[in-house]
């Protein structure tokens, strides 16, 4: 992470960041559709804990994951200060909770390093690669391809994941 | 014309569908011997309609066919020819042959031509056939031209009438845009000439003018649709002839047409005649006793269905509108909620103000939801066909009553109940009504009855089909369900062994008898009904009949739903579900080897779940004294519900989990509260399989 002018190649792509206990990830902003504060989750029985339940988002049911809970990267802790970060991945709105939202930055394709074997707490098929600002190094995931998949237990017709 | 003809096709198709239906429903109900007037204009103007506007589009095979065949209902309506019942049945078929003919046409791969063509012969045949069969001197005006058959104008019949020296009357005709040249003209008719048009144009769809008319007691004056003008009615004008004018005007060329009144009215103050009301229905009654002939015709650029005045909308758009409301109905109770705190002395006219918001919020809810509401006569409208059609074939005589068709239900359930129905109609003529001989053997009429009538009850629609044909064979069921492996024993209760032929492999080929059956199955049928929240029993009595009952709820957004709460969560169960709901004492709760429990209500031992343990739930259930148990009936068996308390009973509105989510075991949807929050609904039929599947201590 030193040369930072050396790979500014190729089309910049905005990303979103948020921290998950000590690690920074960064997905796409396309992605995002809002950021919101944590209220009022309907639990939902016979689903992984990592689920929170689910909200009413302006008329649609939206579930709620804690990936906190998911990847036991921190404590969940639910106060004001929680973050819900509300998806659009694979047409279906899915919000997720993260210890905090940093910023919106800039990354040049040049820029992203390809992920190593091991990828933080995600598995490293949902890793797009590393990256670098300002000395900080950001996991970039590919956040649909996480929240679709079977380990998310948000679609699909079964409901089983750890209790 | 170089038209962007294509955005019209999906109107031409489903316009064409609707007058094909027309044609069909019409063609059934016919008496042969003495057919209906209405009836037979109903059925040409179907005819006829499609083929204007197959030949606007260019579907020649279309136009061809039902030109002949409007043809052939002309002379049948001007009573040149008499009805047949053979006819019937060729132009039923010619009603199957144009549907796959558009069909085809809609899916971009056109039908063979001969399938046209042969129709077209025998229609030809039937033509021809019926007019050598009407012998003897054919009327003047069956020489006349069939294809002109709107005649714009002005049609003066002056006899008598003073004040018009010289009627001027221009005659333009071109409704059939393949083959009618357009004509324009003045006919000049003397007064007292034995020759003058009579109203043609009143006929016609698209009829402009002014019209004079006769009223004789018998004239038939059938402007059916927008006949526009200037009508003066010169009572007392008896003449035989103008009535054969009047039914044959929209194929009379006004210079062959039929001679006419000579006799002047004594006076010419317009009073309508009752048969002219109904034509006259949508003109301009501007009749005046000064009739002036020279005014201008103009012929409308478009054919509007004057008879039911409605627009089409993508049902895209309504549900959007069901969604919006149903939000509303959730911001207005949140604000009813917030208000709730509020002094209402102190603040007497906000609370004024939400009691309006109130009543104009539901208003406006019914009426959205009612524009989902559909007559259930969608569905069974296919059905005299079918079972006419079924039963032809089958040699079997049976009557079709229809009852309750105006009962209205949500379009949703109405698509998703024409298979089932579809399939238990058919099953009944195929299966349960027997052949004439049999029935009379066994002492009943020749004629089968089957019923269909669908009517209201409660907060849902029941719809029963109800045969006398030979009822369901118990042995023949379960010596079925014993070959096919199935554990059923002698001592099963009636309804148990109906419900058996719901069965998946108990497919009707194999069913009770040895005809085959086609489609799906009853399996099907009642899986189908089950996704719209329906059920489906059974009543059968050997050599008496079989009656079907299905119970819909009446939509598939709104639910009649019982709030209660189980662990701090409030949840929902649709009301239909619950029996009855009580406190329950100690000791009526034993349990069964130390793992379930029961509960004794009225003697009546049925399990008791907490669901709290179906659920999963962190919480404890309450002690049995301070709970509640609720008696749910599902998939007709009983079960007990352990809960904290009931909240409240309250409409909810349905939302879909699986949007952004996936199906749960044991939720039906979800719902939001009055307060924002989201309330699960649960699914009373997959709740006691929920049992066992948490190893949660229960210790109570």
């Amino acid at each position: 992470m030193s040369h930072e002018n050396e790979a500014q190649a190729g089309p910049i792509r905005e990303y979103l960041t948020f921290t998950l206990g000590p690690e920074e990830y960064a997905i796409d902003i396309l992605r995002v559709q809002e950021i919101r504060g944590y209220d009022q989750v309907t639990a939902i029985a016979n689903t992984p804990k990592f689920i929170k339940g689910v909200i009413n988002l302006r008329g649609a049911i939206v579930p709620i994951v804690d990936l906190r809970i998911k990847f036991k990267l921190s404590e969940p802790v639910y106060n004001q200060f929680t973050v819900v970060i509300i998806l659009n991945v694979a047409d279906r709105v899915v919000g997720v909770v993260v210890d905090s939202v940093s910023d919106v930055i800039g990354l040049a394709e040049g820029a992203i390093k390809p992920p190593p074997e091991f990828g933080g707490a995600f598995d490293t098929q949902y890793l797009l690669g590393l990256g670098t600002v300002d000395e900080r190094m950001l996991i970039l995931v590919d956040i649909e391809q996480l929240m679709t998949s079977q380990e998310m237990a948000l679609v699909g017709a079964s409901a089983e994941g750890e209790n | 014309m170089s038209l962007d003809m294509s955005q019209f096709l999906q109107v031409f198709f489903e316009e064409t569908e609707e007058h094909l239906a027309a044609l069909e429903q019409q063609l059934l109900t016919i008496d042969v011997a003495s057919p209906d007037a209405e009836a037979l204009n109903a059925i040409f103007r179907a005819a006829h309609s499609i083929k204007g506007s197959s030949g606007m589009f260019g579907f020649d095979d279309l136009t061809s066919v039902t030109h002949v065949l409007e043809t052939l209902l002309d002379k049948l309506r001007s009573h040149e020819v008499t009805l047949q019942a053979e006819m019937i049945d060729v132009f039923l078929q010619a009603r199957d042959v144009l549907w796959q003919l558009m069909d085809g046409h809609r899916n971009g791969a056109p039908a063979a031509p001969a399938l046209g063509a042969e129709m077209l012969q025998r229609l030809q045949a039937l033509t021809a056939a019926a007019m050598a069969a009407a012998n003897g001197e054919t009327p003047a005006a069956a020489q006349l031209e069939d294809d002109a058959d709107a005649g714009f104008g002005f049609f003066a019949d002056a006899p008598g009438l003073p004040d018009i020296d010289a009627p001027i009357v221009l005659a333009e005709s071109f409704a059939d845009e393949v083959e009618a040249p357009q004509v324009f003209g003045f006919f000049s008719d003397a007064p007292g000439a034995p020759k003058a048009e009579p109203a043609a144009s009143a006929e016609d769809d698209l009829g402009y003018g002014f019209f004079v008319d006769l009223p004789d007691p018998k004239q038939e004056k059938k402007a059916d649709a927008e006949a526009f003008g200037f009508f003066d009615d010169a009572p007392g004008a008896p003449s035989p002839e103008a009535e054969q004018a009047a039914t044959q005007s929209s194929s009379a060329e006004p210079s062959t047409a039929a001679p006419v009144a000579p006799n002047p009215a004594p006076d010419s103050v317009p009073t309508k005649p009752p048969q002219a009301a109904a034509a006259v229905a949508e003109t301009e009654p501007k009749a005046d006793a000064d009739n002036k002939p020279a005014a201008v015709a103009k012929a409308p650029a478009v054919k509007v269905d004057s008879e039911s005045s409605s627009i089409r909308v993508s049902v895209e758009k309504i549900d959007t509108l069901v969604n919006l409301v149903g939000e509303l109905v959730i911001t207005q109770s949140m604000l009813n909620q917030l208000t709730g705190v509020l002094d209402p002395s102190e603040y007497e006219r906000i609370f004024h103000a939400l009691g309006q918001l109130e009543h104009n919020t539901r208003d406006l809810q019914e009426q959205v939801m009612s524009i989902r509401m559909l007559p259930i006569s969608f569905v069974f409208s296919r059905f005299p066909r079918l079972v006419r059609d079924t039963s032809g074939k089958l040699n079997k005589k049976v009557e079709l009553i229809l009852q309750g068709e105006h009962t209205e239900l949500d379009k949703g359930v109405i698509e998703k109940l024409a298979d089932p129905l579809t399939h238990i109609v058919r099953n009944s003529v195929d299966h349960g009504i027997e052949l004439p001989a049999d029935r009379v053997a066994a002492g009943k009429p020749e004629q089968g009855t089957i019923r269909l009538s669908a009517f209201h009850q409660g907060g849902s629609i029941v719809v029963t089909i109800a045969d006398d044909g030979k009822g369901l064979s118990r042995q023949k069921i379960l010596a079925k369900a014993a070959e096919k492996g199935l554990s059923v024993n002698d001592n099963m209760s009636d309804s148990d062994v109906w419900q058996l032929i719901f069965m998946p492999g108990f497919s009707t080929a194999e069913q009770v008898t040895d005809l085959s059956g086609r489609g799906v199955g009853m399996d099907v049928v009642k899986r189908n009904i089950q996704s719209i929240g329906g059920r489906v029993d059974i009543d059968s009595a050997l050599g008496v009949g079989t009656r079907i009952t299905i119970r819909l709820p009446l939509t598939l957004a709104i639910l009649d739903g019982m709030i209660l709460s189980a662990g701090g969560v409030n949840y929902v169960i649709p009301l239909t579900y619950i029996v009855e709901s009580m406190q329950p004492l100690r000791e009526d709760i034993r349990s069964v080897n130390n793992e379930g429990q029961v509960i004794r209500v009225r003697g009546e031992y049925m399990p008791l779940y907490s669901l709290h343990e179906l659920l999963g739930m962190a919480a404890k259930p309450p002690e049995p004294e301070q709970a509640i148990v609720i008696i749910l009936e599902a998939e007709g068996r009983k079960f007990a519900l352990l809960i904290d308390y009931l909240v409240g009973q309250q409409q909810v509105v349905i939302k879909s989990l699986e949007q952004n989510f996936h199906r749960i075991h044991g939720v039906a949807g979800a719902t939001i509260m009055g307060d924002g929050s989201v309330a699960l609904i649960l699914d009373a039929d997959a709740l006691p399989q929920l049992a066992g599947q948490h190893e949660l201590a229960y210790e109570s």
